[in-house]
């Protein structure tokens, strides 16, 4: 059978609207009608990763003729098991918005100008080459993103810090993943999550920290809904700073006061200790104690700098620590009665609970971001519930290759794709395996990604390229950037797929091909690599990043290092990518494998994905069948002696209340792709903020009523939300930063984890005012 | 050219009337639930503009209580 486009539409809408019913009303029928079998000829499936949120659900995206015409689930994932969200389900329309980019523009005269592609190129080598030449290798920078796929942040890194030989290499990762990042590897010594969504299947009791799964991660939180139901022993607790859709779905819902999430994980483990629910055996063989340094600041002023330094401690110490962190005293700091914190010290101290611990950007979006995520660690490591089939602390990732192309090519000043700049050992494996000169990798980390937009204000950077991504939008304190992006002597180049506030400070605008109209590779939250294949035609002259990255670097006078051919060099880029990783600690799957298969797990060894890193039972690189912490070279885990330290600014009598921003199911991140899909943009079309009822009464607002939110940087005028889908406590005011149209981030403050240098878009203080 | 579907929920004891209703309107088609007071509904108009007139009728029958959609596409 031979069914048109526009049939096929039609079908895709009608059984949208049964899956939608199917779901809300079990049992539900239909008299005379079933859903289409769309397994027609014409529609051509194939699997791909979701190319939004960084659970990694794998697709099947339908192909006629040239045009992707349809999602659904890949019942071969492991991750989804066929299951997808709203934006997956979705996702193929944001190949086709209106005003998708299809030629390059280069501006003149103050306007942007169509131009062939090729002129465009021409023209960004130019200017990296005049700007190179006349303020040094340092004076440029590329800004990329945990959406760019592996290769082209690869690319970028093999071409900026092996060719050119500047270190000022980031990506918004920094802004979701850093102190994830930093977190692990103080604790750790080598990045990435121990365990798998497996957890999800096996865990007793779920603790969720400061994270919406149900709207940021909802088929993660739909399969930890149906662990529970299969299962009527199985909690979900969820520690949050305003009541959410998961607040709702949880057994049970604390909320705490913004920062006192410190105080609260220090209570859990002194109650740990008190009860002595301490895993004794595993402590003592695979457990060290350090302190680091406190009072540690809060990089809001430019040229801020820190290092942290681990003093070897004992347990005693850390007994002693903990004093200052009874419950009692945390109940003071945080809000949570000292019943509640001894309740989830009780669940995690419990030896017969597996407890899977998960966060997001609440614990690393956070002036202490890599201190929170050393507590939730010290939590587990006490009670040795880590590393086995359910007892889990696992950080999730947002965007969908943070992973992948950010925290494992490396693609921040101070990394490589194997290793950090600074080691000899690691710049000498990347000169020879790019085929550069050892002396071009400079051994000094630049900027991180504020002191970049920073340095670009103060004109040391007057050469930005950045590639899909949207800091005009997303940076905090984000007028000061977008003056300094526009300031006269800057040049920026962005890649992009549609028009946004980023474009629009553009001299050169590149038009990028998306996700499956390249090949290429995302990495998930679960050390999870997976392929896609190109399966639609690029529109116009669009162009993959990671081409473009080639072509500039060949005209700059690379070809050696960037010999590829176009038909292959996806392939030819992970063969020589994974040369860095060639070991059981982090061995990767080959291409063929990865073509076949709905993604494959690393470390990859001997034929097996390793699901539990760090247990012998699971890890062929352990030493033995038991646990060892291999990145460390003690090989022990580290429990990090950190205190509560408040955060960079508080509500006062000025700015009497906190200001949280955060997402909403319907929209990717800035916006920019979702809004222009017509359900998620309709679901919801405006960002607003939360207000509390009784905060919403004293300011004599009601629903949908005008408000002024204000800071000591920016101010934005938006509609009031009561009792929507989010309620924060009274004090507390929350936005989502979907919408270009509110720039809430003009508000937001720049403040930083000196550890992590992510900053804190969860706490600032602001004012409101009826308008 | 549009193409979306909705849930539509009619107001207590409205469910034949919306069926009614909504089957005499252009542009749309109905799957009604034997055993759930919910109805499918499909709308597949020329151009926007139709499609926005469209949904705000249907937005001011009296039988209907609710619309929530469930796919959207614009660009054909
Ligand atoms: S949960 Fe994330 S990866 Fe899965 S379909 Fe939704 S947006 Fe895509």
């Amino acid at each position: 059978m031979t069914i048109t486009r526009r049939d096929f539409i039609r079908s895709m809408a009608l059984d949208s609207a049964a899956v939608a019913a199917f779901t809300m009303f079990p049992g539900i029928s239909f008299a005379g009608w079933k859903p289409t079998d769309l397994s027609s000829d014409s529609i051509q499936w194939s699997k791909t990763p979701c190319r939004f949120c960084g659970t990694g659900c794998g697709l099947l995206v339908g192909v006629s003729g040239k045009r992707a015409v349809a999602v659904k689930g890949d019942p071969n994932c492991s991750v989804n098991k066929g299951l997808c969200c709203v934006k997956g389900y979705h996702s193929v329309q944001v190949l086709y918005g209106r005003d998708r980019f299809k030629t390059a523009y280069v501006r003149k005269n103050g306007k942007m100008v169509p131009t062939p592609i090729e002129k465009a190129l021409d023209l960004v080598a130019s200017r990296m080459k005049e700007s190179i030449e006349k303020t040094g290798k340092d004076s440029i920078a590329i800004y990329g993103s945990g959406q760019w796929s592996i290769p082209d942040g690869y690319t970028a890194s093999k071409f900026f810090k092996g060719c050119i030989g500047t270190n000022n290499v980031e990506a918004n990762a920094r802004l979701c993943m850093a102190s994830a990042v930093t977190g692990c590897l103080t604790t750790f010594g080598l990045d990435e999550p121990m365990g798998c969504y497996e957890d999800i299947d096996n865990a007793d009791v779920f603790i969720t920290w400061g994270n919406n799964m149900a709207e940021m991660h909802p088929v993660l939180f739909s399969r930890m809904l149906a662990n529970r139901k299969s299962k009527t022993h199985v909690r979900i607790i969820d520690l949050t700073t305003r009541s959410t859709r998961s607040s709702q779905a949880a057994d049970k819902s604390f909320i705490f006061n913004p920062q006192s999430d410190l105080a609260i994980a220090n209570a859990i483990c002194y109650e740990i200790i008190k009860n002595n629910w301490v895993n004794q055996d595993f402590v003592s063989k695979h457990v060290s104690f350090y302190k680091g340094k406190t009072h540690i600041g809060y990089g809001t002023e430019d040229h801020f700098k820190f290092k942290d330094k681990g003093e070897a401690v004992d347990f005693n110490a850390y007994k002693e620590f903990l004093k200052d962190y009874t419950p009692e005293i945390a109940e003071k700091i945080s809000g949570v009665s000292a019943e509640n914190i001894k309740y989830l010290a009780a669940l995690y101290g419990d030896p017969e609970k597996k407890v899977t611990s998960f966060w997001t950007m609440g614990m690393n979006q956070h002036t202490r971001g890599t201190w929170i995520n050393n507590l939730v660690y010290n939590i587990h490591l006490l009670t040795g519930k880590i590393s086995t089939p359910g007892n889990s602390p696992f950080s999730l990732t947002g965007q969908p290759s943070a992973c992948g192309t950010v925290r494992e090519v490396g693609t921040l000043t101070h990394k490589l794709p194997h290793g950090v700049v600074m080691k000899e050992k690691a710049r000498k494996l990347a000169a020879k395996i790019w085929g550069v000169p050892e002396s071009n990798i400079d051994p000094k980390p630049t900027y991180h990604t504020v002191e970049m937009f920073r340095a670009l204000d103060r004109g040391e950077i007057n050469f930005m390229w950045i590639q899909v991504t949207n800091p005009m939008v997303t940076m905090p304190n984000l007028r000061r950037y977008r003056n300094g992006a526009k300031k006269d002597g800057r040049f920026i180049v962005v890649s992009e797929i549609y028009p946004t506030p980023t474009s629009d400070v553009a001299d050169v605008i590149l038009p990028s091909a998306l996700w499956v109209e390249r090949e290429g590779f995302f990495g998930n939250s679960e050390r999870r690599t997976q392929h896609n294949e190109q399966l639609v035609p690029k529109p116009g002259e669009a162009m993959c990043n990671t081409w473009q990255l080639i072509q500039v670097a060949r005209r700059m006078g690379f070809e050696k290092q960037f010999p590829w051919k176009e038909d292959s060099y996806i392939e030819d880029i992970w063969n020589e990518y994974i040369k860095f990783h060639d070991t059981p600690k982090h061995r990767m799957a080959p291409y063929k494998l990865l073509r076949e298969r709905s993604g494959v797990q690393w470390p990859f060894v001997n034929g097996k994905e390793t699901r539990w890193r760090y247990n012998g039972k699971y890890d062929p690189a352990c030493r033995d069948d038991t646990w060892d912490f291999y990145g460390k070279p003690d090989h022990k885990a580290w429990i990090w002696l950190r205190p509560y330290e408040p955060p960079a600014e508080s509500p006062d009598r000025e700015y009497p209340f906190w200001l949280n921003t955060g997402r909403v199911l319907e929209h990717w991140h800035t916006g920019s792709m979702t809004r222009r899909i017509p359900i998620l943009h309709r679901a919801v079309p405006e960002s607003y903020v939360e207000i509390n009822q009784e905060d919403a009464k004293t300011l004599g607002v009601v629903n949908k009523s005008l408000v002024k939110i204000s800071s000591r940087r920016g101010s934005v005028v938006m509609k009031v939300s009561i009792n929507g889908r989010g309620n924060p406590p009274k004090g507390m005011v929350f936005v989502p930063f979907f919408d270009e149209s509110y720039l809430i981030n003009e508000v937001t403050l720049d403040a930083f984890c000196p550890i992590s240098k992510q900053p804190d878009y969860k706490k600032c203080a602001v004012k409101l005012e009826k308008v | 050219m549009p193409i979306f579907s909705f849930l539509a929920y009619p107001k207590k004891s409205m469910k034949d009337q919306l069926i009614r209703e909504l089957s005499a309107m252009k542009y749309c088609e109905i799957k009604a639930s034997e055993n759930q007071d919910v109805l499918i509904l499909l709308t597949d108009t020329p151009d926007e503009k139709t499609n926005k007139n469209l949904i705000d009728s249907i937005k001011e029958l009296k039988s209907l209580q609710s619309l929530s959609m469930t796919f959207g596409h614009t660009d054909l």
